[in-house]
């Protein structure tokens, strides 16, 4: 039996919104029953997400950012999205420790964060057309 | 939401909020940066036992504090570390910089 499910929101770019957005995402997956740490992780994942679009996708003006949650089976895929300033290099984005705002002393660990917490995260932008964000992962792995 | 300071012989113990995200993150800089200069605070102390969620954010906060404490000859403690905050110090490498103490002391 297949089991599919999928919400989503869309949202001010506020920074309040950064508490809604991982809440909204971990009630959405309690039906897997995932451990804490899974929880966790997923929160975080989220938050680097949102918070990088809030930050840089949009910086002092307020736009929409897209959340969504897919459930398939044991999987989850969360798509962070907006419409904002986009990134010309996404590789260096990636970078630890690298960021275009040093002054806010962002850490620039945000997409390592994302990295480290999710399974797979793939990153499409492009300068003035904005950021998707999509990460993946499997809830209730054995081996963990 | 309510940031939590204690000031005691130039020691500066902050209460990190129950989520420090972006979102804190800012009024916690700019509330800790103001406590620091008004009272020539030498040892400062994030104490985490109230905290359940934290981000990078949070990272930029602690090691924004830990450079100008470091000019200054201050020191910089972090406490009370619950298993999810250890693993964000883990991955980020925030404890290689950082001096994390273990022991109880309650401050809600």
């Amino acid at each position: 039996m297949e089991k599919r499910n999928e919400m989503r929101v869309e949202f001010d770019s506020r920074s309040v919104n950064e508490g809604f957005a991982r809440v909204a995402v971990a009630a959405f997956i309690a039906e897997l029953n995932p451990t804490m740490d899974e929880l966790a992780d997923v929160k975080t994942a989220v938050s680097e997400a949102v918070t990088n679009a809030i930050i840089h996708g949009y910086e002092e003006e307020i736009g929409k950012v897209r959340l969504s949650c897919t459930i398939e089976e044991d999987r989850i895929e969360i798509v962070v999205e907006d419409t904002g300033r986009g990134i010309a290099d996404v590789e260096q984005a990636k970078i630890p420790f690298f960021t275009t705002k040093p002054e806010l002393e962002r850490s620039g660990m945000g997409f390592a964060f994302m990295e480290a917490f999710m399974d797979e995260v793939e990153v499409e932008s492009a300068p003035g057309k904005g950021t998707t964000v999509k990460m993946r992962k499997q809830i209730g792995r054995k081996d963990d | 939401m309510e940031c939590n300071y204690e000031l005691k012989d130039g020691t500066l113990r902050i209460c990190v909020p129950r989520e420090l995200d972006h979102h804190l993150a800012t009024q916690l800089r700019q509330e800790t940066d103001l406590l620091i200069e008004a009272y020539r605070v030498r040892k400062l102390i994030f104490d985490f036992s109230g905290t359940e969620f934290m981000d990078s954010s949070g990272i930029g906060v602690l090691i924004g504090r830990c450079k100008s404490m470091s000019y200054s000859g201050g020191e910089v403690i972090a406490e009370n570390l619950n298993e999810r905050v250890q693993k964000i110090f883990v991955v980020s490498g925030l404890h290689k910089i950082i001096k994390i103490h273990t022991k109880e002391e309650d401050c809600q």
